[in-house]
């Protein structure tokens, strides 16, 4: 268990100064946006429970929103996102089949499974925040060329991070 | 109401979202209409103190430019000293020297947080209320104008870019003096911004410098930028044209604050006559 917290801690620390050093200066056409930090709500493990998920997401959106100077913005796209995450791991995943904590990596739970995980998140959190962000409705056509790009090219860094550190069951 | 509790309880995750949704909302709308929640942003020691340091690495990296870039400074200011100017009477010198009284007072800054890709950009810089800064003075570069002070710390201040939905600025096209407002457009090329407004009667031609106007709360004939496209939609009475901006936002190092030292007077009267109406 506490292997567990210092992990996703140590993950945290990481990809918040991924997004804040690196990602923050990297901008495709000033179209494609990579927000690589909502990975760690991604990974958290199954069994978390809904009020940590929920405290934790709002916690990273925060934080992001500090940096980036928009109070509120990221934290908001961040509670859609765990909401989201709750509804798909309840569709997808059988519940009591998973032993020893694991986390939905792509490691554990296959390639195919975690690219649409990834992807299905990743277009909802980047739509929430592309309209916010935007906050009107007439500049819908630019906003979705953003949206799409930007989704892509997160989902891409992510698969990356995933087969990076890859490893094998042990099952 | 157990059942009520039941209910709650079954659907927990729906109504944690609504909470935390709710909150994040509110900090956000809160934020838009007052500029900024004063201590979720980088005026924050924390997360000022990170981007000082970081900054302090990035300033190696691009120690040339800023080295041609100050050389070409100085050397225009050098042609501006008296001694490389053709006096064509002592009598006028002195009478200069009276007349003039120091308008506007330069502060330099240095960059320390600098956006241009989000529809809203922000620069935060290195000098606040302890230096003389405060809301609204105008910001520019040796090349040109990068926008206004919005929010102004002890130390750190957050300029509200050229970039920026809300930012508008009366501008003039340099030959002509027809004046008009100069707003980011809509395609968000960090290059380009659109010159709106000036009247049917003026024949700008592309490559025509820009400059600031009387308006402003610059001093005029500050460069702009140039205009590079006649083409795009106007309205009715109205040219509409597209303009190169003459500063690359995404590099900027060091820029100027300018205080007119009229500014609290100006505004003063203006507000005086506005109450004996």
């Amino acid at each position: 268990m506490s292997r567990v917290i210092l992990i996703n801690l140590v993950r945290f620390v990481l990809l918040i100064f991924l997004q804040v050093f690196l990602l923050k200066n990297v901008a495709l056409y000033d179209l494609s946006i990579p927000y690589l930090y909502i990975l760690f709500i991604l990974l958290l493990p199954f069994e978390i429970p809904n009020v940590m998920l929920f405290i934790l997401s709002f916690v990273v959106g925060l934080t992001i929103d500090m940096f980036y100077d928009t109070p509120g913005l990221h934290a908001a796209a961040c509670t859609v996102l765990a909401l989201v995450r709750v509804l798909f791991i309840s569709i997808t995943v059988q519940k009591d089949g998973f032993d020893n904590e694991p986390e939905p990596t792509l490691s554990i739970m296959g390639f195919r499974w975690f690219f649409f995980y990834a992807s299905v998140l990743t277009l909802v959190h980047h739509f929430v925040l592309f309209n916010l962000e935007v906050f009107r409705i007439n500049e819908f056509e630019y906003t979705l060329i953003r949206w799409i790009s930007s989704s892509i090219f997160t989902v891409f860094l992510m698969v990356v991070s995933g087969l990076l550190f890859f490893r094998r069951k042990q099952r | 109401m157990r059942n009520l509790l039941i209910f709650i309880t079954k659907y927990n995750a729906f109504f944690l979202f609504l909470i935390f949704f709710v909150a994040s909302l509110v900090i956000y709308i809160k934020y838009n209409s007052f500029q900024k929640a004063s201590f979720i942003n980088s005026t924050n020691k924390v997360t000022s103190e990170f981007y000082a340091r970081a900054d302090e690495l990035k300033g190696y990296l691009s120690l040339r430019e800023v080295n041609d870039q100050l050389a070409r400074e100085n050397a225009e200011l050098r042609n501006q000293l008296r001694s490389s100017k053709y006096a064509d009477s002592v009598a006028k010198h002195m009478v200069n020297d009276t007349i003039y009284k120091q308008q506007y007072e330069y502060i330099e800054a240095k960059v320390i947080n600098n956006s241009v890709n989000k529809r809203n950009n922000y620069l935060t810089i290195n000098r606040g209320r302890k230096d003389g800064l405060d809301k609204g003075m105008g910001v520019i570069t040796g090349a040109g104008i990068v926008g206004k002070v919005v929010l102004v710390g002890e130390h750190v201040s957050i300029v509200q870019s050229m970039l920026h939905k809300d930012s508008r600025f009366s501008v003039m096209l340099a030959t002509h003096k027809e004046i008009g407002y100069l707003q980011w457009g809509e395609d968000f090329d960090p290059h380009k911004a659109l010159l709106e407004d000036v009247s049917n009667n003026a024949s700008p031609k592309v490559g025509e410098q820009v400059v600031t106007s009387q308006l402003s709360l610059f001093p005029a004939g500050i460069p702009v930028g140039k205009v590079s496209g006649l083409n795009a939609k106007g309205t009715g009475f109205f040219l509409k044209m597209e303009v190169q901006l003459a500063v690359d936002f995404s590099k900027l190092e060091y820029v100027y604050v300018i205080n007119n030292k009229f500014a609290t007077e100006q505004t003063g009267l203006e507000a005086q006559e506005k109450k004996d109406e």
